[in-house]
């Protein structure tokens, strides 16, 4: 059966802008932190399994390589945050105009980054050995 | 021209299912994980230190356990929503589609039940 033509999803055809680079990261940000609840689960059970577990846990979450995926989680977590805040605002209809759109986005790209280097000097200095 | 009418065409076709569910059941759990995200890293960073102790303390107090569950749950759950659309967008064939989809939504129980019993497990006192 042939397939009947449908229409495109905007992303096939449009323009590269930073719209699109805003919305792409999206969802790699969240495709991301998808992987990382993974991890959130491996710690929460070894945690629950005994000291044992926990140690070997987070030797692993403490290695520089897992260092390095955690630390992309949490700008993951920061952007996917503070932009589905943003898409929050789109949906209740604010925020469209492009002047604001464009400012928003800029916020959101920098403060991503500025929050996760604070929370993560933060965690590092008071959770210990996440880091 | 057709005899069908307009509405008969499009019926089963593109999202006219349960789309509008997902969508909204998508911006609650945003709002839910807004808040239950921020939760968690300030806890996370208000413990004293990452020793077993302190984070089974943590997660022993009663608003502590239930907003863990609630975290590993929601979160589970907008996981699930939102890797849907993107499997929806990025995988052609039908077959394939469907098999991504069941995987990711069964990776994604155990691992919610996983983290939520885990909770359960240290909320009720796990062994030391």
């Amino acid at each position: 059966m042939a397939q009947p033509e449908r229409p495109l999803s905007p992303f096939m055809h449009y323009r590269w802008q930073y719209t699109n680079t805003l919305s792409i990261l999206h969802r790699i940000t969240g495709v991301l932190l998808s992987a990382c609840f993974f991890l959130l689960v491996y710690w929460l059970a070894a945690a629950a399994s005994g000291p044992d577990s926990y140690a070997g846990a987070m030797r692993c979450l403490g290695s520089p390589v897992t260092q390095v995926v955690l630390f992309g989680g949490l700008l993951a977590f920061c952007y996917h945050l503070l932009n589905g805040v943003r898409h929050l605002f789109f949906d209740a209809g604010r925020g469209f105009e492009l002047a604001t759109a464009r400012k928003s986005g800029w916020a959101v790209a920098i403060g991503a980054v500025a929050i996760a280097l604070i929370a993560w000097a933060v965690l590092q200095s008071h959770f210990g050995a996440l880091a | 021209m057709s005899l069908r009418s307009p509405l008969g065409r499009v019926l089963g076709l593109g999202s006219a299912k349960g789309g509008s569910s997902h969508w909204y059941a998508q911006r609650v759990t945003a709002v839910a994980l807004v808040l239950l995200g921020l939760w968690f890293f300030v806890s996370l960073a208000s413990l004293e230190g990452s020793g077993l102790d302190a984070v089974r303390a943590w997660l022993s107090s009663p608003v502590s356990s239930v907003l863990a569950v609630l975290f590993v749950a929601v979160a589970a759950y907008h996981a699930n929503l939102g890797l849907r659309v993107v499997v929806e967008d990025y995988v052609a064939s039908k077959g394939t589609r469907v098999a991504v989809l069941v995987a990711v939504k069964f990776a994604l129980v155990v691992a919610a039940l996983v983290g939520v019993l885990s909770v359960l497990r240290i909320a009720f006192g796990a062994p030391a």
